[in-house]
């Protein structure tokens, strides 16, 4: 379990410089960006299929989840959402639940 | 098509001193002004001239990269921006040694066109991500990889002072 101050930390408003770009293919960039994890949540649910299916198999969303809002259990949880190789729809579905679970678990770590 | 020439007047032996350098710009004034049947004190002033105001920005090398053996990729970028923040992302994009060249188009949406290079396709996309996508303005970005280039020449000036159409 995280402690109330690094729960904080995950659920910061980032710089735009760490927000999260989603693109379809390599250089092609969507326009949609979340600079945080509630804002990440809210465009899983609107962005193109191919940018969810693009990032996820680089490993963008781990590292990110990893490196930016440094939460090594999100990214666990979105390493082991890789391994089940969903696309389409499931992908979208499954990656809102576990990313909106996560954020529901650190806003309640926090009151 | 005519070139117009803003602010700085050129005669005659000012463009074909021009073209000659653009031919090679190893010759000395002797050989210029040998070339063109004029003294080389004229080829050295008039040079010195524009050199002074502009028009000769610099002398360079053309050196084929593929031929060095470096390996690079060279990708178009179509950055879609707010009107408001054109301006400012072109001079932002300019600022990158990975951009090479920078470009507005008046077409239906605000364009900007920019020529990158790097090392491979993921360093490419690190950038566009890490450098281009952020900028204060940028709406979204379409970018194709160059696979083959069929012609890379610079602009140069011809007899008459325009560029010659015909094939």
């Amino acid at each position: 379990m995280k402690s109330f101050s690094s729960s904080s930390r995950t659920l910061r408003k980032l710089p735009r410089e760490n927000a999260f770009y989603f693109f379809t293919s390599i250089g092609n960039y969507t326009g949609v960006s979340s600079a945080s994890l509630k804002e990440f949540i809210e465009k899983i649910k609107e962005v193109n299929i191919k940018s969810l299916e693009f990032h996820l198999y680089r490993g963008d969303f781990q590292k990110w989840a990893d490196e930016t809002l440094e939460d090594l259990e999100l990214a666990e949880k979105i390493k082991s959402l890789q391994t089940l190789k969903p696309v389409g729809n499931t992908l979208r579905d499954q990656l809102y639940f576990i990313a909106s679970k996560r954020f529901e678990e650190l806003e309640r770590q926090t009151l | 098509m005519k070139m117009k020439n803003r602010g700085n007047v050129l005669d005659d032996l000012d463009w074909r001193i021009l073209q000659v350098l653009q031919e090679n710009a190893k010759q000395t004034y002797m050989e210029t002004g040998h070339h063109l049947q004029v003294a080389h004190s004229t080829v050295h002033d008039r040079i010195k001239k524009m050199e002074e105001q502009g028009i000769i920005k610099k002398y360079t090398a053309i050196v084929n990269l593929e031929r060095a053996g470096a390996k690079y990729i060279t990708a178009i970028m179509t950055v879609f921006t707010d009107p408001k923040e054109s301006g400012n992302v072109a001079e932002r994009l300019s600022r990158y040694e990975a951009v090479l060249e920078v470009f507005t188009s008046l077409s239906e949406e605000l364009l900007i066109i920019a020529k990158v290079i790097a090392e491979d396709q993921e360093k490419l996309h690190s950038f566009i991500a890490h450098s281009v996508a952020p900028l204060p303005g940028v709406l979204r970005i379409r970018t194709s990889i160059v696979t083959k280039k069929y012609k890379d020449e610079m602009f140069f000036i011809k007899g008459g002072h325009n560029p010659d159409e015909s094939p």
